[in-house]
């Protein structure tokens, strides 16, 4: 069972500039990540569901600092990764690693499995030739493809088969701490489970920690141990994943919940809450709450202000007026994220 | 659940190969069904299944070359789509048969208005006047939810979100007042808010005009929720038929059942290890003699290397009217 958090977020904000005129002045920011805090703990999965476009992909990829962030800390098993400096931050990148959403796109096509395999370890160790060879069998067995693939070109491997040496990639250095950014969208249905068990397989085997982006609401149930839920930027409700399951507090969290197709009759064909519109526009979001234009609980507090975070249950936190307010979450969010539940991580 | 009515679309036996330097692919195998008025029928299968090409063929929107329409037969309101001059069917597609694609962001032309892509059908087709047609057009946008629709017909395709360029498209679809409207993936590309938007419209237009609905989708969830019947495609071919219910909760084909316990559900027990189906589907340059599935079948018996296995009825009625799978081993145990 984890006892420490690996990764701390506080407060993270992630703008882009817009430009406009002759002059290309700086005219607003699209506020992709608006002020996000969340803990990961050792060993455990992160769903991190939404939307698109309510800047989940943007939270990992600032995560691991592919981004320079705009305000906040990301500490990642000690150091604040956000303000190391670019020769610290190399040395820090074999435990933070990425597996991207389109293995189509994120493979150079031309490069054997081999050559993508080894770049990080030639990057980042100083294993012989023969050494590197023998971690990239190691790596293919680890991800269940034949080593005789090692010679080949991407192009000649499904969409299932690529993400696999995507996720070999990663793992080459060891990684504690993977971001997986809709892995499986681009697979079809019978492949996905392929590649989550095999997720679940190295989670058990190497003891990683996964932040698990996806809009795919069943699978992140499968798989995540606890599941924040974005609305435009913001976390909306972060919740151990049987509490969100059979009870969400949050409005969104409920609408996007009654929104999933189960497939079953009977049940798909219950009272679901269809939400009104559109998601506004990350650079011009709503001044109270972000939810407050589609919510259909909406109260006048919510057209003003915005919700904190909060603690409402035990280690479930929700952005909603429609509970008391009391401590918002600041420097004691840790205290927040105990787990409740023995047996929760496994 | 609609009662019978007369076939809207009826296709029997449709081929359709296409030629490419590495040999004929056998994209649709011997399709058959049928389309009641007012009835949803919900085609399921994996990219590469058939679907899409299964349909694309009905109105021979297909390249020709690289395919080819070998065989079959498309009738729709007496006449067999297959044959009829290029000019009658023209004034098929759009009129008759509304088409929703799958992806709106490149379905649409992004240097015309909004406003004249869904006049061009009902000007094209019904012979209305430009007032005539912007009036229509301005109904058509405020039955599938868009506010404001008479101002909103002179935007521009990129001035409208993700989920408003889909019902631009379903508006377009239905111009005409269409016998059958074919959706292929019309909510693939949505987020799940917006798709159970569309899902609550489609459902309640077809009721309110009494079409007959082709939906094309890789997602399970989505055909439990609207379809009336239900197809499932494997490798080109039907491998299974029925109605929602009965497919839903008594599957019969393996790849059927195989299908349905890979998806993780929103509730009920999690299951501590998602099944899978082992390999992958086929790739149909051989012709179809045998069946596509025994290759990641755990029921294959020797006969299903030989022979292709035909659909038949699992209760006795004609095939096609009720449950009918196309498998050698049949677990008639399990239909009880």
């Amino acid at each position: 069972m984890p006892d420490a958090a690996l990764v701390q977020v506080r407060d993270l904000k992630m703008y882009f500039p817009i430009y406009s005129g002759i002059l290309r002045r700086h005219t607003g920011d699209v506020k992709a990540v608006d002020g996000v805090s969340f803990d990961i703990m050792a060993g455990e999965t992160l769903g991190l569901v939404g939307e698109s476009g309510c800047g989940k992909s943007t939270v990992g990829r600032a995560l691991i600092r592919l981004y320079e962030l705009t305000a906040g800390s990301v500490v990642i098993d000690g150091e604040d990764i956000g303000t190391l400096a670019p020769e610290a931050l190399r040395r820090k990148r074999p435990t933070m690693q990425m597996v991207f959403q389109d293995p189509q796109a994120s493979l150079n096509p031309r490069r054997t499995v081999a050559q993508i395999i080894a770049e990080p370890l030639q990057e980042h160790t100083s294993l012989t030739p023969a050494e590197r060879m023998a971690r990239i069998h190691e790596l293919l067995d680890q991800v269940g493809l034949n080593r005789r693939f090692a010679s080949r070109f991407p192009h000649e491997f499904s969409g299932g088969q690529r993400q696999r040496i995507g996720i070999a990639r990663a793992l080459a250095l060891n990684p504690k701490f993977i971001v997986c950014d809709e892995p499986i969208a681009a697979l079809d249905v019978s492949i996905q489970a392929q590649v989550v068990n095999l997720l679940e397989d190295l989670q058990d085997r190497l003891g990683l920690t996964y932040l698990f982006i996806s809009h795919d609401l069943s699978m992140v149930r499968h798989i995540a141990d606890r599941v924040a839920v974005m609305y435009l930027g913001r976390i909306a409700e972060l919740s151990p994943r049987d509490a969100l399951y059979d009870r969400p507090l949050h409005p969104y969290a409920e609408a996007l919940l009654s929104a999933v197709n189960e497939p079953d009759p009977a049940l798909a064909r219950r009272e679901r809450i269809v939400l009104q519109g559109d998601v506004p526009s990350p650079a011009n979001p709503p001044k109270g709450c972000n939810f407050c234009t589609r919510c259909p609980r909406v109260m006048d507090i919510c057209r003003t202000a915005k919700p904190p975070l909060i603690q409402v249950e035990p280690g479930r936190l929700v952005a909603c007026f429609l509970y008391p307010q009391t401590v918002p979450v600041g420097s004691t969010v840790g205290a927040a994220f105990q787990p409740t539940q023995q047996g929760a991580y496994t | 659940m609609p009662d019978g009515g007369d076939n809207v679309l009826d296709v029997r036996g449709l081929k359709t190969v296409f030629r490419t330097r590495g040999g004929e692919v056998h994209a649709v195998n011997s399709v058959s069904f049928h389309l009641k008025r007012g009835e949803v029928l919900g085609v399921v299968g994996e990219s590469g299944s058939g679907k899409s090409v299964t349909m694309m063929s009905l109105l021979r929107l297909l390249p020709s070359p690289p395919a080819e329409i070998r065989e079959g037969q498309v009738m729709l309101g007496g006449q067999d789509l297959l044959k009829i001059s290029p000019q009658a069917l023209r004034d098929v597609r759009g009129a008759k048969v509304g088409f929703v694609f799958q992806d709106p962001m490149t379905s649409l032309n992004p240097v015309f208005t909004v406003g004249n892509q869904i006049m061009e059908p009902l000007m094209r087709h019904k012979g209305m006047t430009r007032t005539q047609a912007r009036q229509r057009a301005a109904d058509l946008l405020e039955l599938v939810g868009i506010s404001d629709a008479a101002n909103r017909l002179n935007s521009y395709p990129h001035q409208y979100s993700g989920g408003m360029r889909q019902r631009v498209m379903i508006a377009i679809a239905l111009s005409c007042d269409p016998d059958v409207l074919i959706a292929d993936e019309p909510t693939t590309a949505l987020d799940v808010t917006i798709q159970a938007q569309i899902l609550e419209l489609v459902k309640g237009l077809r009721q309110k005009l009494g079409m007959g609905v082709i939906w094309i989708t890789h997602d399970l969830g989505v055909i439990a929720g609207i379809a009336d019947r239900v197809m499932v495609m494997y490798a080109g071919q039907v491998v299974e038929h029925g109605p929602v219910r009965d497919l839903f909760g008594n599957p019969q084909h393996p790849y059927t059942r195989a299908l349905l316990k890979t998806i993780p559900s929103l509730t009920g027990k999690r299951a501590a290890r998602l099944q899978v189906i082992e390999g992958q589907p086929p790739i149909m340059l051989s012709a179809p003699n045998a069946c596509p599935f025994r290759a990641r079948c755990a029921h294959a018996m020797p006969v299903c290397a030989t022979q292709n296995p035909p659909r038949h009825a699992m209760d006795g009625v004609t095939l096609g009217q009720g449950h009918d799978v196309a498998c050698h081993w049949t677990p008639e145990v399990a239909y009880a």
